[in-house]
């Protein structure tokens, strides 16, 4: 086993409802997903964030997208207008998630490294 | 039958609208504008402006497209009208007369979903309207309660449709039934059709946020999605069984994919098996996408489920004040001396007996998007912005934060500079309060009006 961060494995997209922030995790290579299912347990995404999530972290799955959905409650400062937060909206608690790091087979860390950052040498 | 995405909230790219009428053949133009936060906005602005108080964005957008729109037969639907429907509607017919349009088009109005001038009737009825998250009842906040709107659905944009509207205005429209109505109106879809509504429905979430499928905002690949600057907004072709294809004019920017698509169905979910609307409940865990290449990804397998008794209602209440303050720090050991004027400002608010719910320090640059997961600062770190909010129901106390912070320039820790934008403003906040109300209560005063231009 290989320890790999996320950003390599997955891309994210996050939103808000109220003071609960949900980011959903979707795999870059489908053949991905049950490897992702078996680490991101909502155990293992509540410990990652510690005291960022105040309330409990449900997990719900989409196979049909390779995707999982958590909700992470009591994430954003009260939300809406009430947050003090910077990201009150919870727009990059996404990027936050890709920070965590995994266990994989060492050929799953090899095909995947350097997956989910800007290619060397690019420029906008 | 094709629906173009027109804006995703208030404050969107203002040429997308103008791009989706121009660029190629499009049936209606949706324009969503609210959010949570959004309404209780609106509701300031209309309480310092009784003609304030809805997207004011969305009548000189009008004005531009007004005479296209006419010449083609593309009708609008959008919730524009926030918490001033009837204002909104008042200024669009206006804006017709002066775009030329007089005797060529009509303004449907719908309202209705404003209960604010009904709550105490409302509770007096037994409608206790106890917040979702905590299940207190309303009753504890009732004299802060500044608006409160149900979320409607599709009915009546397409009694409004059947009425001959062209340019149909609400308010608290969900996002999504400003895309379905009209698709439910076209294919002429029964009630009860619950599949092919969810369908529906799930092309209302795709469209719901502008570009946030069609490349902006995506993270797969990002630096290679092109041309940003010219991105194409969303269109959704709905064919009567219910499936449709995502896509986009041609010749415009960015790019749709199954994984931009899959982002986008993302965004904002919950349990993805229950996504509650008005008028279905559907199940996105059903959802299957093809991605047909060239910027076309199809979307089909869609099911649903009747919908609730109830319906949500969003309130918005008064609770105190806030202000943001925030200087900028250089190198060398720019995130220590950031911290160091925090932690002078926090004695100083202290020794002036300052009351607040809340003190809440970031330092921009470091860790104010990933917090904790950031880790320490390193001592290299070339320039770090202190952030400091506050939240207190005392309106004195947040008044006297924001003096408090350009005085550190000149007597707390060195090499500070980013002040020049004046005193932090102090915010009056509006508390969501989001809560269930059973749909009859709000069907019952639904109305729908149409206006000739």
């Amino acid at each position: 086993m290989t320890r790999v961060a996320l950003v390599d494995l997955a891309h994210a997209r996050s939103g808000d409802k109220g003071d609960t922030a949900n980011v959903g995790v979707i795999a870059y290579d489908p053949a991905h997903y049950d490897l992702l299912r078996e680490r991101l347990t909502p155990e293992r995404v509540k410990e990652h964030f510690g005291p960022m999530v105040k309330g409990a972290v449900e997990r719900f799955e989409l196979p049909n997208l390779g995707a999982l959905n958590f909700l992470l409650h009591g994430a954003l400062g009260g939300g809406g207008t009430m947050s003090l937060m910077n990201d009150a909206q919870g727009k990059v608690f996404s990027t936050g998630l890709l920070r965590m790091e995994i266990d994989v087979p060492a050929d799953v860390a090899e095909a995947v490294a350097g997956r989910g950052r800007v290619p060397e040498g690019w420029s906008p | 039958m094709r629906v173009a995405s027109g804006q995703g909230f208030w404050g969107d790219d203002l040429e997308a609208p103008v791009r989706q009428v121009e660029g190629g053949p499009i049936d209606y133009l949706m324009l969503d504008y609210l959010a949570e936060v959004t309404m209780s906005i609106m509701q300031k602005q209309r309480a310092r402006d009784p003609e304030a108080g809805y997207a004011r964005d969305f009548v000189p957008l009008m004005e531009r497209v007004f005479p296209a729109c006419a010449e083609r037969g593309i009708r609008v639907v959008t919730n524009a009208g926030g918490v001033n429907p009837v204002g909104c509607a008042e200024a669009l017919v206006e804006a017709g007369r002066r775009a030329g349009v007089a005797g060529r088009a009509k303004v449907g109005l719908v309202t209705g979903d404003d209960l604010m001038d009904r709550l105490d009737e409302l509770l007096e009825a037994g409608h206790a309207l106890e917040n979702m998250e905590t299940g207190e009842p309303l009753s504890t906040v009732r004299d802060r309660v500044q608006s409160a709107n149900a979320y409607i659905g599709a009915a009546p944009i397409v009694e409004a449709l059947s009425l001959g509207a062209d340019v149909i205005v609400t308010g608290r429209s969900t996002d999504t039934a400003l895309t379905y109505a009209p698709i439910i109106h076209e294919h002429g879809w029964a009630v009860d059709d619950h599949d092919r509504i969810a369908s529906g429905v799930v092309a209302g979430h795709i469209n719901e946020c502008g570009a946030q499928c069609t490349g902006g905002n995506c993270m797969i690949d990002w630096w290679e999605i092109p041309d940003l600057a010219t991105v194409g907004f969303p269109i959704v072709e709905v064919a009567a069984d219910g499936t449709f294809v995502v896509t986009k004019h041609d010749g415009t920017g960015g790019r749709i994919t199954r994984a931009s698509v899959t982002e986008q169905i993302l965004y904002e979910m919950g349990d993805p098996t229950t996504y509650i609307t008005p008028d279905v409940v559907a199940d996105f865990s059903t959802i299957e996408l093809d991605d047909l290449g060239g910027d076309r990804v199809r979307v089909h397998g869609v099911k649903g489920r009747a919908a609730t008794d109830f319906l949500k209602v969003s309130i918005a209440y008064s609770s105190g004040w806030k202000a943001v303050g925030t200087l900028m720090y250089s190198w060398p050991d720019a995130a220590a001396k950031a911290r160091s004027a925090d932690r002078i400002l926090r004695e100083r608010m202290d020794r002036l007996g300052l009351s607040f719910d809340e003190v809440r320090t970031e330092l921009v640059g470091w860790d104010s998007t990933h917090g904790m997961l950031a880790g320490d600062p390193p001592s290299d770190l070339p320039e770090v912005q202190l952030r400091v909010g506050v939240r207190s129901e005392d309106r004195a106390s947040v008044e006297r934060f924001t003096r408090e912070i350009a005085p550190l320039v000149l007597t707390g820790p060195p090499s500070v500079t980013g002040f020049a934008g004046g005193r932090p403003r102090v915010q009056e906040i509006m508390a969501y309060w989001p809560a269930l109300i059973r749909r009859e209560a709000v069907e019952s005063h639904l109305a729908v009006e149409v206006r000739e231009v």
